[in-house]
């Protein structure tokens, strides 16, 4: 009995730096890419002057999205006192930072000059949303960190409130902030439009929730611990009902868009003719993000965890495909410089602009993904984040 | 309430009021004041679109020349002047005009650039300052006019006078070294057609300002209210 | 490690981030200097603290459109550039690398900025 668990522990032992090891591997491959595209310059990515932001910029958006919306999780817990939500905090905190420093880290090496990332909180531009969120993003690592320490040290937990507070206004900003990237492009027929920050904020929630499922199955089931089914069926709900609160505000953003006459190229383009951009919106986004999950967890009959799993995979996958439509596919249509002429040039005005993701950028997109990974595994593995429940009392 | 304490009261309201405030008027001052009417210089052009040549490419040749750009074609490569052919899709009517930076008095890109790179200069200049520049791209996102590009590859044997680099957003700059130097913009200069006139729109006496008055001209997506420096007669 | 050790340490550690060139002497190293001549300023001076010089005139240059002739990269070069081959850095004697080299301090200015004399640039881009 005792040298089979003994065997059993030590096999967990290798996999888990197996695991490390091949997340290290990752991030390397994802530095080799950087350290490319410095030499090279962005020639050797898929991005060009019409489709300026491309791979990097999905895997990061939603890296940065989900690291707000997981907090939700603490935030249940810490303003409203749900204890089962409680006893999830710091897990969730932790995978906010590590999800941020992944979006953070993809987002400055894509960056033309990425030695100068630091120019932004020097030459502060105080017109730019750009130069807000950097102040946004250190901000919620520094109360992140903050809140973790709070619930984690004794002397320090009379500050776990305030700081839940203070972390629940604050990722509202800032999800706030990301929504507002693109809300205040107004030539643009994808962005423009204020419905883009509550947009984020939902999608940050059901992003969110999906990542924090599949970590803490995978945690539990790393520790042959068993979560409770009442405990995991209420999350899985709440998991359908952000992903339908995000679904309603996509079609929102839509039908507003579908309401402008001016705006009609735009969504024939994106939900009809525009070849990989509506088959994405409809198969990766509306069928796998968000009709395989929603069965999953509504209809009856379903198993418990493995649907759970499922769906927030489905939701996760969904997500990345929403982002690309809306980021790839809102810039490939083109800037209507001259409203109901017909118009031609050599830089592409008029023209669908054309993206292949090259295999460097997609690259660096697994490298935030990795290091995310890495940030989690390593703090779960030395650090006591394993949510403790008492046995399950209706709150 | 005694008068102390109404003091103390009125005193931090004030305070706390003039706290919430401040940024926005700060705001407020940055996105609409601080437009240079009152500067004695702002450098424009006026381009007469029907004197404008389809299939002419004079402008975009001197442009390239002067500015050490490749002319090459690829999505990637540098174009800082493009001629659009245009066409009224329901009377049939076509015509052609050279499209590049607006340089507006309202820049979007210099509204969105998070460090200050992009920027307007005293005389309606709009510029990257490369220096700054962290190839974010998000003025390349903001352009109503898709004037910017990016420099996607390394450089080599760069015009003295235009330094340009891997790495940071370029657009044009009214040739501001030729400017500065009391010249004419490259494209203006060659155009066979004289249809780009340049000049000061703040002198009342000036050629541009006089014909800006007397022909009706007009900004391209006037509808987003950016008052550009460049503006087309004949659309 | 006893307090004098720490002392000859710490010594140590600030005399390795004195640059050479505050040495008022002979340079150690091979250079071009072009064609010389009078500098706009000191040459003992202009190694200190030409690139304070340069940053203040790029800002001004750029931002203000106030542009020196004398304090002006471009001038620099002029001067500097090597008489064989025209540039300040395409060799490793070369007026900028040289310095530049010896110090280990990273040269930002001509991946954008030509290093070629500007007379010399014409004359072979004229057509």
């Amino acid at each position: 009995m005792m040298s089979t668990s003994f065997a059993l522990q030590h096999k967990k032992n290798r996999l888990y730096y197996a695991l490390l090891a091949g997340a290290g591997l990752v991030v390397l491959l994802a530095l080799y890419a950087v350290s490319l595209m410095e030499e090279e310059g962005h020639i050797i990515t898929g991005m060009n002057n019409q489709i300026v932001w491309g791979m990097p910029h999905v895997f990061a958006i939603f890296l940065i999205v989900a690291a707000s919306g997981v907090l939700n999780v603490a935030s249940i817990g810490s303003v409203f006192g749900k204890a089962i939500y409680k006893a999830r905090a710091p897990l969730a905190g932790l995978l906010s930072i590590a999800m941020l420093s992944g979006g953070l880290a993809v987002l400055m090496l894509d960056l033309g000059r990425p030695e100068r990332f630091m120019l932004p909180a020097l030459d502060f531009n105080i017109t730019s949303v750009f130069a807000w969120n950097t102040v946004l993003y250190s901000g919620m690592f520094g109360l992140v960190i903050a809140y973790l320490w709070s619930m984690m040290e004794k002397r320090m937990n009379v500050y776990s409130k305030p700081l839940g507070v203070a972390v629940f206004a604050w990722r509202f900003v800032l999800t706030t902030g990301t929504g507002l990237i693109f809300a205040f492009l107004t030539a643009r027929e994808a962005y423009g439009s204020a419905v883009l920050p509550p947009m984020f904020i939902v999608m940050s929630f059901a992003w969110g929730m999906a990542v924090f499922h599949i970590v803490q199955m995978v945690i539990y089931a790393w520790n042959d611990k068993e979560l409770e089914p009442e405990i995991l069926e209420r999350k899985k709900r709440l998991l359908g009902i952000f992903v339908l609160g995000s679904l309603y505000m996509v079609v929102a953003y839509h039908m507003t868009n579908l309401y402008f006459a001016h705006r009609m190229g735009f969504e024939r383009f994106i939900l009809l003719d525009g070849g990989v951009y509506p088959a994405l919106f409809w198969w990766g986004y509306v069928l796998i993000g968000n009709v395989l999950p929603l069965a999953l967890i509504f209809l009856p009959g379903m198993k418990t965890r493995k649907s759970a799993m499922l769906a927030s995979l489905a939701v996760v996958l969904g997500g990345f495909a929403f982002l690309y439509v809306f980021i790839i596919g809102g810039q490939a249509y083109p800037l209507n410089l001259f409203p109901g002429y017909q118009v031609s040039s050599t830089f592409g005005d008029g023209q669908i602009g054309s993206y292949t993701p090259s295999i460097y950028e997609i690259l660096l997109g697994f490298g935030g993904l990795a290091i995310a990974f890495i940030i989690t595994t390593v703090s779960v593995h030395v650090l006591n984040f394993m949510p403790h429940d008492k046995s399950y009392i209706a709150d | 309430m005694s008068d102390v304490q109404r003091r103390n009261f009125l005193k931090t309201s004030v305070g706390v009021a003039a706290v919430a405030i401040a940024p926005g008027l700060l705001l407020f001052k940055v996105a609409h004041g601080q437009s240079d009417d009152d500067s004695k210089v702002r450098w424009g052009m006026l381009i007469d679109t029907s004197n404008c040549a389809e299939g002419c490419n004079e402008c975009v040749k001197a442009c390239n020349k002067e500015n050490g750009l490749s002319g090459g074609l690829a999505p990637t490569d540098s174009q800082w002047i493009r001629k659009i052919e245009i066409k009224d899709v329901s009377t049939g009517h076509q015509f052609a005009l050279p499209m590049m930076c607006q340089h507006c008095a309202e820049p979007p890109c210099v509204d969105v650039c998070p460090t200050g790179a992009s920027f307007k200069r005293y005389d309606g200049i709009v510029l990257v300052d490369k220096h700054r520049c962290i190839g974010c791209r998000y003025c390349m996102m903001a352009c109503p006019y898709k004037a910017r590009s990016f420099v996607h590859a390394p450089l080599h044997d760069q015009n003295p006078d235009v330094p340009r680099g891997k790495g940071t957003v370029e657009s044009c700059t009214m040739c501001v070294h030729r400017v500065d130097e009391g010249k004419q913009p490259a494209c203006a200069e060659a155009c066979p057609n004289k249809s780009i006139l340049f000049g000061n729109l703040h002198d009342p006496n000036s050629e541009i300002a006089k014909k800006i008055r007397a022909v009706a001209s007009t900004q391209v997506r006037a509808d987003l209210n950016l008052n550009t420096g460049v503006r087309y007669q004949g659309i | 490690m006893s307090v004098p050790g720490v002392r000859l340490l710490l010594l140590l550690l600030i005399s390795l981030c004195i640059p050479n060139v505050w040495a008022d002497q002979a340079l150690p190293y091979k250079i071009d200097i072009g064609r010389g001549g009078h500098c706009v300023r000191d040459p003992v001076w202009m190694r200190k603290n030409h690139m304070h010089l340069l940053i203040h005139q790029r800002d001004l240059t750029v931002r203000e459109g106030k542009r020196d002739k004398e304090i002006d990269l471009r001038n620099c070069i002029e001067c500097h550039a090597s008489t064989k081959d025209d540039s300040v850095i395409a060799r490793s004697d070369s007026f900028c690398v040289a310095c530049h080299r010896y110090e280990a301090v990273k040269i930002d200015c001509f991946e954008c900025h030509s290093g070629i004399r500007k007379s010399a640039w014409l004359e072979r881009n004229a057509k």
